[in-house]
């Protein structure tokens, strides 16, 4: 029976259309400024705005982006660190989630609390900077990819996965003579593409927007992630003299810097941009899948 | 029958070492980068010194937690660091219930699939570029002020005022994160029985209603969950957003803990004191989380974290 709608129901139905439509709007208009603004013309942006008059627009600003070094150097530097870590905490929460699924491992109980505690309590900021520096992974990649390595939700969340695949299965295979490592390779893991794509996403995004390890850990500017970059051109508006020829005035500089901002929120996210529509249901996934323990 | 016992046990190690080999690494990693750090916490009790040690040097007792506590900054920093995480929960932990609900009420799956694309989307940009956004739209010759200054000749000073910052910053947050966190409770909806609506609407219920007695007492286990960890988190908000969006005029109200700790431990090196500071900041935390927690579990039937 299909639900009769009163007159307040309707005019409920109305307003909750268009409260939606404002919260898109409120989102999608500032994405769109700054990509329209990214191909303006620097000087038609500085005293009319945006234009949609297609004589008004350059591309500028991709130009000198792209043919910044500090910004090239930063993208493969970020793809570097972004696949990398993608891996290392994929294969450690899916080993590390397989094992804690099996009701036969023994001290499952003290492993996970072993786990669970390091959500709640931390060493902090000071502790954590002196124990990677002592170790002498300052100023080194690893110091980016392998203290957020093992994150304790990626765990329970493959833990939650391995739980669902049948028992049946490694037994069957058990019977067959396999052991545990066979077992392990041959019939778990070709199972795990879902778990290790969710996961393998999400270190990937988490690792590609952040900054803050790289600040404190390293400081040569040759291994600066793309974000470190992105920083210094958008907050600390230091725009790279080399994007800019020596000759040009500081107005050109400052009309040429507005342009370079845009074009670089614009490269830095496109992989993102990219990705995004595809993988959005995988996305949700593992926030079910977190969300339920 | 020790000697049994022990065979067994290494039957069993033989039979499922390879168990163990696979959760090795997570163990070792957590050990060092998660309970190392925890026990090199132990630094804000002792004068530290980098040439001595964590074990070399002396130990101060609560010397770091009472400069601190006494310094002038103290109350500055230590509100600064309340009000932007209790004005920012109140503020953004309702919104994503309303726009869940607000998205349950959408029957076309196929609309509500791309405004959730929309809704969605701002979670995935980088914390430097919102900042980054935040700075070329509020500046004095960006787009908002062009019509601030068309409105009254003068623009506003956004990110250099420190009366600005919370507000800046929590609804920002809002823009970021909110449609993301309206995931769950989306889920959460999905799962109420039709039949619940169809027989209240035939009792003569009408929308508002049904929402609040079939809609809202759905999903309110998942936002008593939520509301603890958000309470829980009160003092560790973001670090990496705050610091962005400090300039030296704002810092009145943007300097907070996580920031302090920052500057005073790495830019300044003053390690101990700054690992006191964190400390306390951490100790704060569970201390909420724990009375957050104990008082949920009263007012919602026993339900809580844990």
């Amino acid at each position: 029976m299909p639900i009769r709608h009163s007159g307040l129901d309707r005019f409920i139905v109305v307003l909750n259309a268009i409260f939606l439509t404002l919260a898109v709007l409120i989102i999608v208009l500032p994405l769109i400024y700054v990509v329209i603004a990214s191909f303006m013309d620097p000087s038609v942006l500085l005293s009319k705005g945006l234009s949609f008059n297609l004589s008004d627009w350059s591309l500028e600003g991709y130009i000198k982006i792209l043919s910044n070094p500090a910004m090239i150097r930063g993208f493969g530097n970020s793809v570097l660190y972004s696949v990398s870590f993608a891996m290392l905490t994929v294969l450690v929460s899916i080993c590390a989630g397989y094992a804690l699924s099996d009701d036969r491992l023994k001290g499952k109980g003290f492993f996970m609390t072993l786990f669970i505690i390091t959500m709640f309590f931390g060493g902090g900021l000071i502790p954590t900077y002196l124990l990677v520096k002592n170790l002498g992974l300052l100023d080194t990649v690893w110091a980016v990819i392998i203290p957020g390595a093992v994150n304790v939700w990626n765990i329970i969340l493959s833990r939650t996965f391995f739980k669902g695949v049948p028992n049946e299965m490694k037994e069957a295979a058990n019977v067959d003579g396999a052991s545990e490592m066979r077992i392990f390779f041959s019939v778990v893991l070709p199972l795990s593409k879902p778990i290790v794509f969710v996961l393998a996403l999400y270190a990937f995004v988490g690792q590609w927007n952040s900054y803050f390890d790289a600040m404190i850990y390293l400081d040569n500017p040759n291994l600066h992630p793309l974000q470190l970059v992105l920083r210094s051109i958008l907050i600390q508006n230091q725009v790279d003299p080399g994007m800019i020829s020596d000759q040009l005035a500081m107005a050109e500089m400052k009309r040429l810097s507005e342009i370079i901002k845009y074009a670089a929120i614009v490269v830095s996210s496109l992989p993102l941009i990219v990705m995004y529509p595809f993988f959005q249901k995988y996305f949700e996934k593992g926030v079910m899948v977190g969300s339920l323990k | 029958m020790v000697t049994k016992h022990k065979s067994s046990l290494l039957d069993y190690l033989k039979k499922y070492y390879f168990l163990y080999i696979l959760l090795a690494p997570a163990v070792i990693l957590t050990l060092i980068f998660k309970y190392g750090p925890m026990y090199g916490a132990i630094i804000a009790f002792k004068d530290f010194s980098p040439i001595k040690g964590i074990m070399g040097s002396e130990w101060v007792g609560l010397y770091n937690f009472e400069k601190f506590l006494s310094s002038p900054n103290f109350e500055v920093i230590f509100m600064n660091t309340l009000k932007l995480s209790f004005f920012g929960l109140i503020l953004s932990f309702p919104i994503p219930i309303l726009l869940a609900l607000m998205l349950n009420q959408i029957r076309r799956a196929g609309v509500k699939k791309n405004i959730q694309l929309f809704l969605y989307a701002p979670n995935f940009i980088s914390v430097v570029v919102v900042v980054g956004m935040l700075f070329i739209f509020l500046s004095p010759t960006g787009p908002i002020n062009q019509f601030f200054t068309w409105l009254t000749g003068e623009p506003i000073m956004f990110m250099s005022r420190p009366e600005y910052f919370r507000s800046i910053y929590i609804l920002s947050d809002i823009w970021t994160g909110a449609g993301w966190a309206s995931i769950i409770y989306v889920a959460a909806l999905a799962n109420v029985d039709p039949e619940l609506h169809n027989a209240a609407n035939l009792d003569g219920a009408n929308l508002l209603q049904r929402i609040r007695h079939i809609d809202l007492p759905t999903i309110r286990p998942i936002m008593a969950i939520v509301f603890i960890l958000a309470a829980g988190g009160i003092m560790s908000i973001g670090f990496e957003k705050a610091y962005l969006m400090q300039t030296a005029m704002n810092l009145p109200t943007s300097e907070i803990i996580p920031t302090y700790v920052y500057k005073i431990g790495l830019q300044s090196g003053d390690y101990a004191y700054s690992a006191a500071v964190g400390l306390f900041n951490s100790i704060i935390n569970i201390v909420l989380l724990i009375t957050v927690n104990f008082t949920v579990k009263k007012l919602n039937e026993g339900e809580g974290l844990y």
